[in-house]
């Protein structure tokens, strides 16, 4: 018998693979059914946003937010706003805050839901993503309330929010919160305890501290390692000072853990929308620096300065100083940060986007090495990743 | 705040002195300049001093000022979750000088170089994997520099005939309309129509 030398075998995990959450190419070297080597490919989404960005104005580079992390957009204008307001040194009134916070909030349980289902369904159990999906249609329907759009929210503005919020949609809300966490009761007896889930999970994709600090890990991927680590507490933006809610941490940073961790940050996001409510202070939603905000319409038919303001700030926009700033919310899947460079033009001569998924994904050939080709989708799943905000 | 970022800035250059060009607080924020050939060493005391502590970097990213002798900017964002602070260093380079590369000192600038190198074509010295990252499979150029157009050179399209996806260079019925906002009342950098027999003068403002 002559030597058989045995090479390692190569796939391609994707472009279009179910489990690989949108158009992520990977390639994969397998010894056996080892992974050796996971090499991912990505930019199949990539829209040249920032580039884009360089030729708007800042109200018009604002929508292009939305269409980074689409599940959660709301989130990733706030990042935007806050950098522009940075620059401007623009104070959001109260009631504005309010509505930010609460409408954010939303966005990670959007998120978070997902998520919790869809990391479910790659590892093979169907039902909780049927489960999920209804309760986020309830939630695009009070995104649709409050701006218009499911998705393509625009609603968070450089000032504060486009619009106000009536008084029925903060009583629906607050009744969605009384029902919901009867769901989340049911949700989790479907996959905490299960042991074809914990077989999948426990032990795979382990991150330590130091190995997550590296990696630029943030947001649930440093948390279930352990770290108590969140700007919303850490860097508190907004009223995040005023709500009381806790930081979720994990022990063993594996992917159960971020699973565990994103389900109890859900319970946590729903006290902080009751606090939202409940506290919800009155007066104007935005800022009336009428060198910035725009006026409303109904104002804009009757006043001659108004009408002058108006048509300034839909065509030429405003000015924002010169200088750079970082600003970085905590978005659902980790740090959202934006930098910001402004020539004292009306347009953003650089804005970068730190989307948190792009450092996760990197990490993919240090967190498949050594693991099974069944676990990819569970590591897929469980860092949470998006390519709308990954290929930008 | 600005005193405690003072402080800090202050106590990098301090200890950077050969490494690190100057430093300044504005909008609450640190950033610091350092020397290009130096970065590997600012980073590294960044991240080990017990001051600093950075221990995560956030972010790495190119920028273009093409009126510049050194055109690009390298901006490195650095994180310290242990004391809750961030700090931006910044290097210049051109189109020719490599960067050495942060990736023994942060595992994570691997794809950010790889991606200010696709952008911008900032080169970067012992990066083991500097491949194109998010730009088309066999694409030229390097888009978010500001002499690139926005529309680019070529698009894509199916083409029924060859029956494969063909390039074309791009063909656009209308320019990119770039409107000039600037009033002629406020100070216009140009000379308005009408006014060259004024002597040239500049309009009164």
């Amino acid at each position: 018998m002559t030597d058989a030398s045995i090479q390692n075998y190569n796939i391609n995990f994707g472009p279009q693979h179910p489990a690989a959450h949108g158009v992520l190419r990977l390639v994969l070297e397998l010894d056996g059914e080892i992974v050796e080597r996971a090499d991912p490919h990505v930019g199949l989404l990539h829209r040249g946003t920032e580039k884009l960005i360089e030729y708007k104005t800042y109200l018009q580079a604002m929508p292009y937010f939305d269409r980074l992390d689409y599940v959660a957009p709301m989130n990733q204008e706030h990042a935007f706003v806050l950098a522009t307001e940075k620059l401007l040194g623009l104070e959001v009134p109260k009631r504005g805050q309010y509505i930010r916070v609460l409408y954010s909030e939303i966005g990670r349980v959007l998120n978070h839901l997902l998520n919790l289902g869809s990391h479910g369904m790659d590892v093979g159990a169907l039902t909780p993503i049927l489960w999920v999906f209804e309760e986020r249609e309830k939630l695009m329907v009070f995104y649709e309330r409050a701006c218009g759009a499911r998705l393509h929210a625009a609603y968070f503005r450089p000032g504060g929010v486009h619009q106000d919020l009536p008084q029925q949609l903060l009583d629906d809300i607050y009744a969605w919160t009384e029902t919901f966490p009867q769901l989340m009761e049911d949700f989790e007896t479907l996959l905490v305890e299960n042991r074809i889930f914990k077989q999948r999970n426990v032990d795979i994709g382990v991150v330590t501290v130091e190995e997550a600090l590296d990696w630029g890990f943030t947001g649930v991927m440093l948390r279930g390692s352990g770290v108590a680590w969140d700007l919303r507490k850490a860097q508190p933006y907004e009223c995040y000072n005023d709500m009381d809610f806790d930081i979720p941490v994990g022990r063993h940073g594996d992917c159960y853990d971020r699973y565990i961790v994103r389900l109890e940050e859900l319970k946590q996001s729903l006290r902080i929308i009751r606090q939202c409510i409940e506290k919800m202070p009155s007066g104007p939603v935005s800022s009336v620096d009428r060198k910035v905000v725009p006026p409303k319409r109904g104002e804009m038919k009757r006043s001659m300065e108004a009408l002058i303001h108006h048509f300034k700030l839909y065509t030429e926009g405003f000015h924002v100083p010169a200088g750079e700033v970082y600003a970085a919310v905590e978005a659902p899947k980790g740090e959202f940060g934006v930098y910001l460079v402004s020539d004292g033009s009306n347009k953003p001569y650089r804005c970068k986007i730190r989307a948190p998924g792009y450092a996760h994904l990197q990490a993919m050939d240090f967190l498949a090495k050594g693991h099974m080709l069944a676990d990819i989708p569970a590591i897929i799943g469980s860092i949470d990743i998006v390519f709308g905000e990954i290929d930008r | 705040m600005d005193e405690a970022l003072q402080e800090l800035g202050a106590h990098i250059a301090g200890n950077l002195a050969g490494e690190v060009s100057g430093y300044q607080v504005a909008c609450g924020e640190l950033t610091v300049t350092a020397r290009a050939e130096a970065i590997g060493r600012v980073l590294t005391f960044l991240r080990d001093d017990s001051n600093c502590k950075f221990t995560q970097l956030s972010d790495l990213c190119g920028a273009d000022y093409p009126e510049r002798e050194k055109r690009f900017d390298v901006v490195y964002h650095l994180l310290s979750p242990q004391l809750n602070q961030r700090v931006r260093v910044k290097v210049e380079t051109d189109a020719d000088t490599p960067v050495p590369s942060a990736v023994k000192i942060f595992s994570s600038a691997g794809w950010y170089e790889r991606e200010a190198w696709d952008m911008y074509g900032i080169l970067f010295s012992g990066n083991p994997d500097l491949r194109r990252l998010l730009t088309d499979y066999g694409f030229e150029g390097f888009p978010l520099r500001k002499d690139f157009p926005l529309t680019g050179y070529v698009e894509v399209r199916y083409s029924e005939d060859e029956k494969r996806v063909v390039y074309e260079p791009v063909k656009l019925p209308q320019d990119f309309r770039s409107f000039d906002f600037m009033s002629p009342w406020e100070g216009a950098q140009y000379i308005l129509p009408g006014d060259e027999k004024a002597g040239g003068k500049e309009p009164a403002k």
